[in-house]
């Protein structure tokens, strides 16, 4: 089985920011302009891979910088003032013995970028992409954007992070339009991969442990290592602000750590700017898919290893769909920080003197980090799959074709003006659409008689608990699909359960229990400190646009027409609401989190609706419980 | 009222004029063949020795007859394009002028997309009845003129004290627009004088503004807008006596009204030099240095206007202050000079200044090095600055500002020299492979005794030739020397074209200057393309100065303003830009060019709520009822 976790996450390393007040005026999602695809694979189908893996490769660079040898970058980050003085401060040990170590660290950490390898995975990507994938369709405008920003600024890549396959696909994109390849933080367990890691080195990835907390030297040499790159205008940087897959589909809470390192340079005045380039990596089938699943019922990750990578050759006969990556447009970090952030507070110290970033540099950060989750989510590419995964889940005992087609066209005409990025052309007929995503997942759905229904009922009976499993799993497969369109209802969905929260229509009221229900999804979702009050006028405003509510100077009241629409987003978002109320439970006694104890701990009672078993789901429950850690509902005890 | 007996055509340069003089005056770009001082109404004046007490300054009484009302320097030197498109310096004054410089039109149309077709010319002369009605004090007018002190209340002698050379100071000047201008300008003869002066401006609650040479670039001498006092500028030109000289404590005593050139030459003339060279030199007064911290271009050597005095005299409000001894150092509390220094004329008048004098050099060599890029330029001059081997001074030059100073390179006279120049492009670009788009240069000046020169010379070479750095010659050196005094005549001619600019200062800690230069660069042109400027604007700096510590930057800013509806509004913009990112790459608000009221914004934060409310404190101490109301600095 494939399973590899592939990016490190690099734990926040400061507390959490300040909360922000911001008063921007909701803007309209639908009237988002976004650009068109061009499917990069038509012509791999059509000309030599080998020529082309062998293809004059000359891309632009940063200001005309010769890129350095990996060499060099080594001894330029062991000679850097920051390593020298993290070595003057560690004491007991003699100063060769520090460098020695340094040096170790710095040959287990760095990349090896050989242009020779790139060709290598060139023509081997391109076969197994055109085995795996119809299409992969990339926005040509924005590699044009894309382009012009590596020309000016040092540039960080941040794709979204759905499946080991993402910096694969960025690197090949990158090579075949003529771009810098870029390097890339990965986690260590990819070493432990025979040939395939250091292959993964020469292909431009640098390697992080998982955890260093107190090795303040490791730590040196990392973020030394990750500026010296982007001072020098090296190659972009690439890293995955979610710090690991995300199993679920939903975009993970982002990580701060490298996001710090990287803004380090700019706010030190070391470089005029950064551009920072979201880019959102939709899959129409995830090839983790069933792994996803199991995992999340507590069956621990397969350790990386490069046999298990060739026994996963059998999901080269698999169809996985459409990729669709969109380049979004580089956000100027200098803009976002003009008015923010005092640079002159790094006056007064020597600049390679770390030191902890001030209070508003963290929430700046921070903020920050969601505002470039949020960009990935707006422009991930949404298949009607989606839509119907959706609506599947909401009716656990199956629906007729005819009544599906029918809620998933209403359903496409909502999520369009809320703003979702749907690939789903007005030319194809929403019967049309509904057929060709079944046929695409089933291994997921079954349709017989009319009627369409999750595939719930095992192949081969088993014991009631591996029964239990297997339709577990399924239905968080299925979930997962469902939640790569919650970002475009989050908002408004939080606004409708708050109004049945409230059962009244004062907008006070409503304020505050959308703020408490942020408040606990808050590990949920992304949603950033401090934004209550512009979501909560987002989601007044996107109401208001589909005439569902109506809002007054002091009340919310819903419309007869949003009746339909806010049922179906309260029911939408149940199953965390479920989850959340019964979820950890269990654990609330137990001193350490087992992940194992997920499943087993907890087993609903056999009747139990099929909301729960989303319940099982070890992602719910592991932000549920830190939700009420954090609301100090729960203490933790150490028995 | 005042007259003074117009000077008359003297005979040859000849007459008694002494070697070491005309070397002295060859220094600060003075036309070779003569002692031209000034020009009176369109003659030239040629001085004997004997007449050497007929300072320039004196002569500024009427500063209009000399100089240019609403432009830099005097009147007879300008740049301008001939009939046959190239441009020409006029008048007799220095190295430049009345040469052609056949590549300047390019670099001018090349750089700033400007066009010679496109003319946008000054207001021709001062139209007096522009100039806002002065509103007088009669009582403070009676008592004036029973003192003997000359004044003034035309229009002419008010408009010219009213400004400084900011750029939208000069700009409002040529388009014929006065704001706030003085009410009455006095010329106190000397230190009693000026006493008379405050204490009659007190009395009467009189708003004084000292004028000394008028250089500022700070808005240092614009008048506060809302200032309903009758608002005096009081004219230092008059106190310009050298008034004792101590050669055994190497000292002078001078009246702090004296400009540079003058202050120079007269000591010259006892083999003596004070070695203060700030760029303004030649119109810039003592006074105006101690009020402004002013630097000099020789620091390395004599030091900066703070390890230059002994001794001020300045007149308050409260009274006189100065210090009772000469003594060299002294631990006697806070240093009062350092109340006075950079008080920008918001305590008192500084009327006197004991100053430290030294031999003249024996030896004076000038020199240049070429350097691949700007980063091992810098890290040349910062290995001197280390090594304390720093010559006389020492400037690095960025490439935009090379190809700058090669465009005011002046017609070469013989197929030969530019054979040769040929051959020194060609062995710098292609043997030694330097980038013409990225070399720079650094120019060198060496003083003192001959055989120590040569050594020094020699020192700072090998530094150079470390950072890959060539010696590129003495006549690069001095042509960059040069450039400093003309620079400011070059901003008029852009402005004929639609073309306008400014140069702005700071200092900074060594390891951040490249950043520090890069980012500014930066700023000023994403300014520039987001504030509707169509053509890239010119942002070149230079190293001006070395500390132990840090360095002094200096930055051009030009751009061709055709097609905005308000062109100096935009240039403040980016000038405000550009001074934020200064201050958050860590440069310092200034290193000469003081605060006055440009950049007082910015004081708070650069010297904190405590360091605002030490200095409000002495200013309410010194000068309770704000008399010295220029309102500079806080």
């Amino acid at each position: 089985s494939v399973s590899q976790s592939c990016m490190v996450r690099i734990s926040s390393l400061y507390p959490p920011p300040l909360a922000l007040a911001s008063c921007a005026k909701p803007r309209d999602p639908a009237l988002k302009k976004r650009d068109d695809f061009e499917d990069i694979l038509e012509e791999r189908r059509s000309s030599s891979d080998l020529r082309y893996a062998l293809r004059c490769y000359v891309p632009v660079v940063y200001k005309g910088i010769a890129p350095c040898k990996p060499g060099v970058l080594k001894t330029a980050v062991l000679q850097s003032d920051r390593l020298r003085h993290v070595m003057s401060k560690e004491t007991g040990e003699s100063a060769d013995v520090i460098r020695e170590e340094a040096s170790g660290i710095l040959e287990e950490m760095a990349h090896r970028l050989r242009l020779g390898t790139v060709r290598f995975f060139a023509y081997s990507l391109s076969k197994a992409f055109k085995a795996l994938f119809q299409r992969v369709r990339v926005n040509e405008d924005g590699i044009q954007r894309l382009q012009q920003s590596i020309q000016e600024h040092p540039v960080v890549l941040l794709p979204s992070h759905r499946s080991y396959m993402d910096f694969l696909i960025m690197s090949y994109i990158l090579y075949t339009y003529d771009l810098s390849l870029p390097v890339i933080a990965a986690g260590m367990d990819f070493l432990g991969m025979k040939i395939v890691g250091e292959m993964l080195r020469m292909s431009g990835a640098f390697f992080i442990r998982r955890s260093f907390g107190g090795d303040k030297l490791y730590w040196a040499v990392f973020s030394e290592y990750v500026k010296t790159m982007l001072r020098n205008g090296y190659a972009p940087i690439e890293f995955f602000l979610e710090g690991t897959r995300s199993r679920t589909c939903k975009s993970l809470t982002p990580k701060l750590g490298l996001l710090n390192i990287v803004m380090e340079p700019f706010f030190k005045g070391e470089v005029f700017d950064v551009s920072l380039v979201p880019i959102s990596i939709s899959y129409e089938r995830v090839l983790e898919e069933a792994l996803y699943a199991r995992e999340l019922l507590g069956v621990p990750k397969p350790k990386e290893s490069t046999s298990g990578l060739l026994k996963a050759r059998k999901i080269l006969s698999e169809d996985y769909g459409s990729i669709h990556v969109y380049f979004g447009h580089p956000v100027s970090l200098r803009s976002l920080a003009q008015g923010r952030i005092n640079r002159s507070q790094y006056n007064l110290l020597p600049r390679h003197i770390p030191r902890r970033p001030s209070q508003e540099t963290q929430a700046f950060v921070n903020e920050t980090a969601y505002r470039l989750v949020r960009l990935q989510e707006e422009n991930m590419v949404l298949r009607p799959w989606v839509l119907v995964a959706a609506l599947l889940l909401q009716n656990p005992d199956g629906v007729d074709m005819e009544r599906l087609v029918e809620q998933t066209s209403w359903l496409r005409g909502l999520a369009v003006s809320f703003g979702a990025f749907l690939d789903w052309p007005d030319y194809v007929s929403a019967s049309k659409a509904v057929a060709s995503s079944l046929a695409l997942h089933t291994g997921l759905v079954r349709t017989e008689g009319g009627r369409a229904q999750l595939a719930m009922e095992p192949k081969e009976p088993g014991s009631p608990e591996e029964d239990l499993f297997d339709r577990a799993a399924s239905v968080l497969s299925c979930a997962s699909y469902r939640n790569q369109i919650l970002h475009v209802f989050l908002r408004p969905a939080l606004l409708g359960m708050a109004m049945q929260m409230a059962e009244a229509s004062r907008k006070d009221d409503i304020y505050s229990c959308f703020s408490f229900l942020r408040d606990v999804f808050s590990n949920e979702f992304i949603l950033c400190p401090g934004g209550t009050v512009q979501d909560f006028d987002e989601a007044c405003y996107m109401l208001t646009k589909c005439a569902a509510v109506h809002v007054q100077k002091q009340e919310v009241v819903a419309t007869e027409k949003g009746q339909r629409i806010l049922s179906f987003l309260t029911s939408l978002f149940q199953p965390f609401l479920k989850g959340y109320q019964v979820g950890p439970a269990p654990f609330l006694e137990l001193v350490d989190y087992p992940r194992h104890f997920c499943f087993l701990g907890f087993l609903p009672s056999a009747t139990s609706e099929l909301t729960c078993y989303e319940a099982l789901s070890s992602d719910v429950q592991k932000n549920a419980l830190a939700a009420l850690l954090r609301m100090k509902v729960v203490r933790k005890l150490k028995v | 009222m005042f007259s003074l007996t117009p000077p008359q055509l003297f005979g040859s340069k000849k007459d008694g004029v002494k070697q070491a003089e005309i070397q002295g005056l060859l220094k600060y770009g003075w036309h070779t063949e003569a002692m031209v001082l000034t020009a009176i109404r369109g003659e030239l004046v040629v001085i004997p020795v004997e007449w050497s007490w007929l300072t320039l300054s004196r002569v500024l009484f009427s500063r209009q007859e000399v100089m240019k009302w609403n432009g830099w320097g005097y009147s007879d030197s300008r740049f301008l394009f001939n009939k046959k498109g190239q441009a020409e310096f006029t008048g007799r004054r220095y190295r430049l002028s009345g040469m052609v410089l056949p590549s300047l039109k390019d670099w001018f149309e090349s750089t700033f997309g400007a066009s010679l077709q496109h003319k946008s010319p000054a207001t021709a002369t001062l139209n007096a009845s522009a100039v806002p009605f002065p509103s007088l004090n009669e009582a403070f007018l009676q008592d004036l003129k029973s003192t003997g002190i000359p004044f003034s209340h035309e229009a002419e002698d008010r408009v010219f004290r009213a400004h400084g050379h900011c750029l939208h100071e000069i700009f409002a000047l040529r388009e014929g627009k006065f704001g706030r201008v003085p009410d009455l300008v006095v010329w106190p003869n000397c230190h009693e004088d000026v006493v008379k002066t405050v204490d009659l401006a007190c009395r009467h609650n009189v708003c004084l503004i000292p004028y000394g040479g008028g250089t500022s670039v700070s808005s240092a001498l614009e008048c506060p807008p809302d200032e309903t006092r009758c608002i005096v500028s009081l004219d230092t030109s008059q106190m310009s006596r050298i008034l004792w000289i101590d050669e055994k404590n190497l000292t002078a005593h001078v009246e702090a009204g004296i400009v540079g050139q003058d202050l120079e030459r007269l000591l010259n003339e006892s083999g003596y030099c004070t070695g203060h060279e700030p760029d303004s030199m030649e119109f810039s007064s003592l006074g105006g240095w101690v009020a402004t911290r002013a630097s000099g271009m020789k620091k390395n050597v004599y030091g900066n206007i703070e390890d230059l005095v002994v001794h001020i005299k300045m007149v308050c409000p409260r009274g006189v202050v100065e210090k009772s001894c000469q003594g060299p150092r002294v631990s006697i509390g806070p240093d009062i000079h350092h109340f006075i220094m950079g008080s920008e004329g918001t305590l008192g008048v500084v009327t006197e200044v004991t100053i430290k004098i030294r031999p003249m050099p024996e030896y004076q060599k000038y020199g240049s090095v070429v350097f691949p890029n700007f980063e091992q330029g810098v890290a040349c001059l910062r290995e001197v600055a280390k090594q304390r081997c720093a010559p006389a001074s020492i400037r690095l030059m960025d490439n935009a500002q090379f190809q700058f100073g090669h465009a005011l390179k002046p017609q070469v006279s013989s197929i030969f020299t530019s054979f040769l120049d040929g051959l020194k492009k060609f062995y710098i670009t292609k043997f030694k492979g330097f980038d013409p788009h990225h070399l720079c240069v650094a120019t060198l000046l060496f003083e003192g005794d001959r055989e120590r020169v040569l050594q020094h010379e020699k020192q700072v070479y090998d530094i150079a030739a470390k950072f890959g750095g060539l010696a590129a010659g003495e006549d690069n050196g001095q042509r960059g020397y040069m450039l400093t005094f003309v620079i400011a005549y070059l901003r008029d001619l852009g402005m004929d074209y639609y073309v306008i600019g400014e140069s702005f200062e700071t200092s900074v800690p060594w390891d951040r200057v490249l950043d520090l230069c890069r980012n500014v660069k930066e700023r000023i042109v994403r300014e520039c393309r987001e504030r509707g400027v169509q053509f890239p604007p010119l942002a070149t700096c230079r190293v001006t100065q070395t500390y132990d510590a840090g360095a002094c930057v200096y930055f051009y800013f030009a751009f061709n303003y055709r097609g905005l509806a308000d062109p100096v509004n935009i240039y403040g913009r980016v000038e405000h830009a550009a001074r934020e990112e200064i201050l958050a790459n860590g440069g310092s608000l200034s290193h000469h060019h003081g605060v006055g009221k440009l950049r007082k914004h910015w004081m708070p934060e650069s010297i904190s709520d405590v360091g605002i409310g030490m200095l409000k404190s002495v200013k309410e101490y010194v000068d309770p009822d704000n008399i010295f109301g220029s309102r500079n600095l806080l």
